[in-house]
């Protein structure tokens, strides 16, 4: 059987209505081993803030594992680790967030893959979400990264996190324009 | 770590392109870059689970959440989320979002000139069942004007927000009801080029839920993507 899958379609300004009950900026708690915040600014096409987008983050725990069945290796996961986040933007564009850098996790033809986090942007006027990847810096893992690999290297380091002080990483979005950020089709 | 089996892709026509110029919004936030073709990894096809602790019993009924019962005609909207591939998918979180009878958003910058219902706040959410069902009790939403484009109404529509069994299969999506004649003027709603694909944005009337004296109902199903077989099934 092969049924056509439902169109996505745009979030909409008022989502915050029906998404915000499930709102989660600490992946884990501020005082957890490692925890450090993640923040940043959501830029349009004119460099104008976006004042009505949801991130939502994925990503696997310290230990490399994802909290879901699919993943059927035996390493340790933090108790009420779950790996998702829904953090929106501010008045400024602005988002921030807690969480640990993940392990590194396995990639397509047995390679392993640098340490990430899956980002997914809704907003009004985007009829699809988009994803897209954060890495981190001073991470070695980065130069072997089968993804990080088939991005054309000027625009690989729209994905990587920039030091912001301790426990601290900065990561922007720009929608479009000349720092555009890497985005998949996915 | 065996290869993974990843999630068939869209076919051209299948979902809404990001730039869409009738929909203004996609100008200045669509990528302007091409997009970089993701292989499915573990990362892509794990993703959030949810449980009863993330929903309450009552979430999916609208019409309870405040003292009287809100304004507008009671409905019904049931249906289940199945994949591509036929199967349903049990447990998946189901969040809903709507406007009141008149048009109009509990929401700070909807300042549309419709009045607010003080019992309706237009949000819901549960998990699908064993086999793949959900259902909402809610207040048919009325049509409402945006500034888009000269006379711009959008059509009557409840959103959803699904999450399926890997991150690479959310989905959100707009409900709209059969007939209505706005669908043909919208361009959210138009976005999508295939008819058929199109198609599935429409709920059915549905006269087997509808309940006599109480309220009409409608059928919405909901299909993810589907998965490729795995290597061991080819």
């Amino acid at each position: 059987m092969s049924l056509i899958p439902t169109p996505s379609q745009t979030v909409g300004p008022y989502f915050s209505l029906g998404l915000d009950a499930l709102n989660k900026t600490e992946l884990c708690a501020p005082e957890a081993p490692g925890a450090l915040t993640l923040s940043g600014q959501l830029l349009d096409g004119a460099g104008a803030p976006v004042a009505d987008a949801v991130l939502e983050i994925w990503q696997a725990a310290r230990s490399g594992r994802y909290a879901h069945p699919e993943d059927r290796r035996e390493l340790p996961l933090e108790k009420d680790w779950k790996g998702f986040g829904r953090v929106p933007t501010d008045r400024e564009g602005r988002f921030s967030f807690t969480t640990v850098k993940p392990g590194a996790v396995p990639g397509p033809a047995a390679q392993m893959q640098a340490p990430h986090i899956v980002v997914l942007v809704g907003m009004r006027g985007l009829l699809r979400h988009l994803m897209t990847r954060i890495y981190f810096p001073d991470e070695p893992a980065n130069e072997r990264d089968p993804i990080l690999a088939m991005v054309p290297l000027a625009r690989r380091p729209t994905l990587v996190a920039q030091p912001a002080g301790p426990k601290a990483l900065r990561w922007n979005i720009n929608l479009q324009g000349p720092d555009e950020t890497v985005f998949f089709s996915y | 770590m065996p290869e993974i089996a990843g999630y068939r892709r869209a076919w051209f026509g299948g979902q809404p392109d990001y730039l869409y110029p009738p929909y203004t919004s996609t100008t200045l936030r669509a990528p302007g870059q091409p997009l970089v073709l993701l292989p499915h990894t573990l990362s892509e096809v794990t993703g959030p689970l949810f449980g009863v602790e993330d929903v309450g019993a009552a979430d999916n009924d609208l019409t309870v959440q405040h003292q009287a019962a809100p304004l507008g005609e009671r409905i019904i909207v049931s249906g289940r989320v199945l994949d591509a591939n036929g199967r349903v998918v049990p447990r998946a979180l189901v969040e809903i979002w709507q406007c009141n009878a008149a048009g109009r958003y509990a929401h700070k910058v909807d300042n549309h000139d419709a009045p607010l219902d003080p019992n309706f706040t237009g949000c819901g959410r549960m998990l699908t069942d064993a086999e793949g069902h959900y259902r909402f009790v809610t207040i048919k939403p009325g049509a409402y004007p945006w500034r888009n484009h000269y006379n711009a109404w959008r059509p009557g529509h409840i959103h959803f927000s699904i999450f399926g069994q890997g991150i690479v299969t959310r989905l959100v999506t707009q409900m709209y009801f059969p007939g209505d004649p706005l669908l043909a003027y919208d361009p959210i709603f138009n976005s999508t080029a295939d008819d058929k694909a199109r198609q599935r944005l429409v709920a059915q009337f549905d006269w087997e839920n509808t309940q006599p004296e109480w309220a009409l109902a409608y059928r919405f199903d909901i299909i993810l993507r589907g998965r490729e077989a795995t290597p061991m099934e080819r």
